[in-house]
């Protein structure tokens, strides 16, 4: 049969369907199936509506507020009064809308985070299936994220919505490759995609192998989750909400869940890919998942709190003249190293370290010193009069 | 280096993380307020209003009506005018308090309240018999006689008439036997402060 059978949801499931209901073999095995789905996507966007608030709060601590605290103890409800704020909110469909993309965009935007769940292991032995390309499983599903942003900015009709999903589609086509590079370096020091086989590998955590590939991928994740400093395709000052503009009601709650669940996907593949998925001592391993998972969206939170959005271009040329090369360097050297030492014992593993934190103090500051961020604003430049257009 | 400027803009951020929140909680929690806020709510003492309608005609937008009728007194002796109408519009007033400063009986003062939102327009606007049987609460703005007695307008019960003191004429050079009460910070008559 399939990984299912080592599910405890599943088997229990199975066999209570199986026991009391005494049914063809393949209702208990759908029943169990849909156990374990819902236990998955429940427990995922209960954690997806916990950061919501958990952000709002965080965030106005951050900037020395005190942030939602009116409903419920610490405002903890604040997330369901939302919820029931937007569901009686006027579903506004525009009348320049193609009105089937318009309501298709949020299931498209929501649709494929649920769907990489299933290969990520919330701890011990409890993952929908160990799927053995699953790395390049989860790129492609967030990949589709981009088309529900341009779908949405395209089928709202508004000229705001759309080049804010054009801006959308071009960041986050150009953050792929180096988050993929990243995620390169990982499977070429794991020697697999599984990300069982993954979080096995990792008798020291990847971050510290691979410092290069982790914070190419927090930026290049930051980037594909449209958050600051690279939220330029919601830029509220500039583009209204960008391709959120037209929605209202449940559609917008749809998108900004998805939002917020695709961060906790990213902290859950960053606490997988990088920090030894659950694997740690004494506490129970879905606990150490738990905090790993949120210690990355305090981060996240706390990056989002400070830094401030940049320019299009420049997020472009950050991309391609500084992150792409540097990735590349990223996957040289641990390709390099995973041809010296193929299987590493662990001395050599921290003489990897030490030459890959070497490695990234070296080319992060030479680096810099090549790539400009785009035209320095200069002060007080004029067009001469000859160029001016009447 | 790039990095550098990211880290320490994350650091300030931090340090507003550990510190205590600034944020005032306003219904439940309250700013302290000077005693010389400009605020709604007129003080308006009928005692010691003659009527004359100073106060409207300093009023830079004109929005206090006041209309008087002679009451059958005679005014050389002392008899006043009662007025019948005092209408003053606080949704277009600017709390300059010009109305205040020209008052020459110390009748009017400003108010201490902020709080006196209305859902109708027509309804900010405050007439006689409301400025009669309202508490008074008077701000100390252009009043010293109330700030020499440190005078709180946001605690203690209302402040009648007759407690509101008043303050004296100017002192003129022409006047030198008028001095200074005491505790004046106004100069005496050879221009030096006391």
């Amino acid at each position: 049969m399939s990984p299912l059978k080592d599910n405890s949801i599943f088997s229990w499931t199975y066999e209570l369907v199986a026991d009391t209901l005494g049914g063809p073999e393949w209702l208990a095995y759908g029943l169990g199936a849909l156990a374990v789905i819902m236990v998955v996507v429940n427990g995922f966007l209960l954690i997806g509506t916990i950061f919501t608030w958990m952000e709002r709060k965080v965030v106005g601590r951050f900037q020395s507020r005190v942030g939602p605290n009116r409903v419920g103890p610490f405002g903890i409800l604040q997330a369901v009064a939302d919820a029931v704020k937007l569901l009686f909110q006027e579903d506004i469909v525009p009348r320049r809308a193609d009105r089937l993309l318009f309501n298709a965009a949020p299931i498209v935007m929501l649709a494929p985070s649920l769907l990489a769940l299933a290969v990520i292991p919330f701890g011990a032995g409890s993952y929908v299936a160990d799927l053995n390309i699953g790395v390049l499983y989860v790129v492609a599903m967030s990949g589709i994220a981009s088309l529900a942003v341009l779908i949405a900015g395209y089928a709202s009709g508004n000229k705001l919505a759309l080049l804010g999903s054009m801006r959308a589609v071009a960041m986050l086509l150009s953050y792929e490759i180096p988050l993929v590079m990243a995620l390169l370096g990982i499977t070429i020091l794991a020697g697999s995609m599984s990300m069982v086989d993954i979080i096995a590998a990792q008798s020291v955590p990847f971050v510290l192998v691979s410092p290069l590939g982790a914070l190419i991928f927090l930026i290049a994740m930051s980037a594909e989750l449209n958050r600051p400093p690279f939220d330029v395709t919601e830029a509220e000052s500039e583009l209204v909400a960008g391709y959120l503009t037209e929605y209202s009601g449940m559609k917008f709650g749809v998108f900004y869940l998805a939002e917020f669940s695709n961060v906790v996907l990213a902290g859950a593949l960053f606490a997988i890919l990088f920090l030894d998925g659950w694997e740690w001592a004494i506490l129970p391993s879905h606990l150490w998942f738990l905090i790993k998972v949120f210690g990355f969206l305090f981060v996240a939170s706390w990056v989002r709190a400070t830094l401030p959005r940049m320019r299009i271009d420049q997020i472009l040329t950050f991309a391609w003249k500084y992150l792409f090369p540097l990735s590349l360097v990223n996957v040289l050297a641990l390709a390099v190293e995973t041809i010296a030492w193929p299987d590493p014992s662990g001395l050599q593993l921290w003489i990897m370290v030490a030459i890959n934190w070497a490695i990234a103090a070296a080319a992060i500051p030479l680096l810099s010193l090549v790539v400009h961020l785009g035209e320095p604003a200069r002060a007080g430049r004029r067009i001469p009069l000859s160029e001016e257009v009447f | 280096m790039y990095g550098i400027g990211i880290l320490k803009g994350l650091m300030v951020t931090a340090k507003n993380l550990v510190r205590k929140p600034v944020t005032i909680q306003y219904p439940e929690e309250r700013v302290p307020q000077a005693s010389r806020f400009r605020g709604q709510e007129f003080v308006w003492y009928v005692d010691r209003c003659t009527g004359c309608a100073s106060c409207a005609k300093f009023c830079p937008l004109g929005i206090i009506r006041i209309e008087t009728d002679p009451n059958g007194g005679n005014e050389q002796d002392g008899g006043t005018y009662r007025v019948d109408v005092f209408d003053i519009d606080q949704g277009r007033c600017m709390y300059c308090g010009m109305c205040v400063e020209a008052c020459p009986y110390d009748a009017l003062h400003m108010g201490s309240n902020f709080e006196a939102a209305q859902y109708r327009r027509q309804d900010l606007v405050i007439n006689v018999e409301v400025l009669k049987a309202r508490e008074k609460h008077p701000s100390t703005w252009y009043r010293p006689q109330l700030e020499r007695e440190k005078f709180d307008p946001f605690e203690g019960e209302s402040k009648e008439w007759q407690d509101a003191g008043r303050e004296k004429p100017f002192w003129h050079p022409q006047r030198p036997e008028m001095l200074p009460d005491e505790g004046d910070t106004r100069p005496t008559a050879d221009g030096e402060y006391k």
